[in-house]
């Protein structure tokens, strides 16, 4: 038997995850839990590479290990940072629906085709169907944009929806926090300026960040990236501000209310995309009846570089528009969530001085 | 020519993931917050750095050489920041650094 380096990664990867989520149930205090949830997050994005699922990874890692990580943090601010040693008779019927869960999983598992199988149906129906039809029916080289935002853009117009209805509920439970935008000034530390070098690097960082952003959005449709991933990665940027310069100047700069209209606007602008594709003579989301054919026909043939290709640019401009309402609604509803704890937690604080 | 490049890039690679499992001994071995941030930041940054600069040896002059450029610029500038608001926050909230034999409480002089 041959060493197979690619096995032994995937080996080390699963123990390291299987490490982390037990020192995850283990710990006691809330903020060790958070730090750890954000490693095995990252260390699955490390998995999903290994994988070839360069997407989900690229999503893991800026979802995952980046801003929940941040949200979660800020929402400890309004707890107690440490669980209470529970009560082992409590423990019982967890344990017994864990046990129960894990196994159906692992049996399900064993029945699963093994990993690129050829013949396994998610490889030989839609999923071939997707691959060949592709690059006549969409051109976009990336498959997995291609199926997300044409193929199965209904479905993405969904979940932008989920992602904005997830942003009201946390809205409904916490406020939006606008009281941090109108708060007195954080009195200077008389130690002095602690802060420079955050400041200067945040400073470089930001733009960086912004900029980064908007290429993994119009980098979506030629590699890994997109709408969510771009949106998540401008958030981060806007978080960053706010970390370093502080909830007060942040809000001022970017109001919540402007904020919070962005974030409708982005399912605005996706489901506005579906209208016009059915008052073309289209379905919903039908990006081939984007454009009338008078439109289509003025788009000069060398818009993107090669004139000698066909371009479906109904396909190209559809998917376009509707990533931009992605990256609006993901982008304007973490800024919201952010503000909502972070706004919360300085509540907070000025309650108790 | 490739192939030398390929074993100059191969040995810097390695030689970065030895920094790197020595960082991780010394944050796992060293005393207080202070000797552990600085031999888990000196450890990224420059093992960091040697990977890097070995992965772009391996690539050839190419876009990929460009992107782990910008990679190691971004480890560079924020690897170090990282590690002093770390500090800078340990010793906001009052951690003593061991200094010899002795801890240094917050306003103290060194003796």
């Amino acid at each position: 038997m041959s060493f197979d380096p690619n096995l032994a990664l995937n080996f080390v990867l699963l123990a390291m995850l299987i490490t982390v989520a037990g020192f995850v149930a283990a710990t006691r205090s809330l903020l060790a839990a958070i730090i750890l949830m954000s490693v095995y997050s990252l260390v699955s994005a490390i998995w999903l590479v290994v994988m070839d699922a360069a997407d989900v990874a690229f999503t893991e890692a800026v979802v995952g290990a980046g801003v929940s990580t941040i949200l979660l943090l800020g929402a400890i601010l309004l707890t107690r940072g440490e669980v209470q040693k529970p009560q082992l008779l409590k423990l019982i019927f967890p344990a017994i629906a864990a046990i129960i869960t894990g196994g159906l999983l692992i049996y399900a598992a064993l029945s699963l085709p093994d990993f690129g199988d050829p013949i396994s149906p998610a490889n030989s129906y839609v999923g071939h169907a997707y691959l060949q039809s592709t690059p006549t029916e969409i051109g976009a080289p990336n498959v997995v944009t291609a199926v997300l935002a044409s193929y199965r853009g209904f479905d993405t117009l969904g979940e932008t929806v989920v992602i904005l209805a997830a942003g009201i509920g946390v809205a409904i439970l916490l406020g939006f926090g606008e009281r941090a935008a109108t708060a007195a000034p954080q009195p200077l530390d008389p130690t002095g300026d602690h802060n420079v070098v955050l400041r200067v690097a945040a400073r470089l960082l930001i733009p960086m960040i912004a900029l980064f952003a908007f290429y993994v959005q119009f980098h979506g449709d030629l590699g890994p990236g997109g709408g969510f991933q771009a949106g998540v990665i401008l958030a981060v940027a806007v978080i960053l501000h706010a970390l370093v310069f502080g909830l007060r100047e942040t809000m001022r700069s970017l109001k919540p209310g402007f904020v919070r209209a962005i974030a409708a606007l982005g399912v605005l602008v996706y489901a506005g995309v579906g209208i016009v594709c059915l008052t073309n003579g289209g379905t919903f989301l039908d990006y081939d009846f984007l454009f009338d054919h008078d439109t289509e026909a003025a788009i000069p043939s060398g818009l993107l570089g090669d004139a000698e290709a066909v371009h479906h640019w109904g396909q190209h401009f559809g998917i376009f528009f509707i990533e931009l309402g992605v990256l609006l609604t993901v982008a304007a509803t973490m800024i919201t969530l952010f503000y909502g704890f972070a706004g919360r937690a300085s509540d907070a604080q000025r309650r108790e001085a | 020519m490739i192939d030398l490049f390929d074993y100059i890039g191969s040995a810097l690679v390695l030689f970065g993931a030895f920094l790197s499992i020595i960082g991780a001994l010394g944050v796992l071995r060293f005393p207080d917050v202070y000797t552990r941030i600085h031999a888990a930041s000196i450890t990224d940054t420059g093992g960091a750095t040697l990977i890097l600069l070995g992965l772009a040896l391996i690539a050839g002059w190419s876009m990929e050489t460009l992107k782990l450029l910008v990679a190691w610029l971004f480890l560079l500038l924020t690897t170090p920041v990282a590690a002093h608001a770390l500090g800078n926050a340990a010793f906001s909230a009052g951690h003593a650094p061991w200094i010899g034999t002795f801890r240094i409480m917050k306003g103290e002089k060194p003796r």
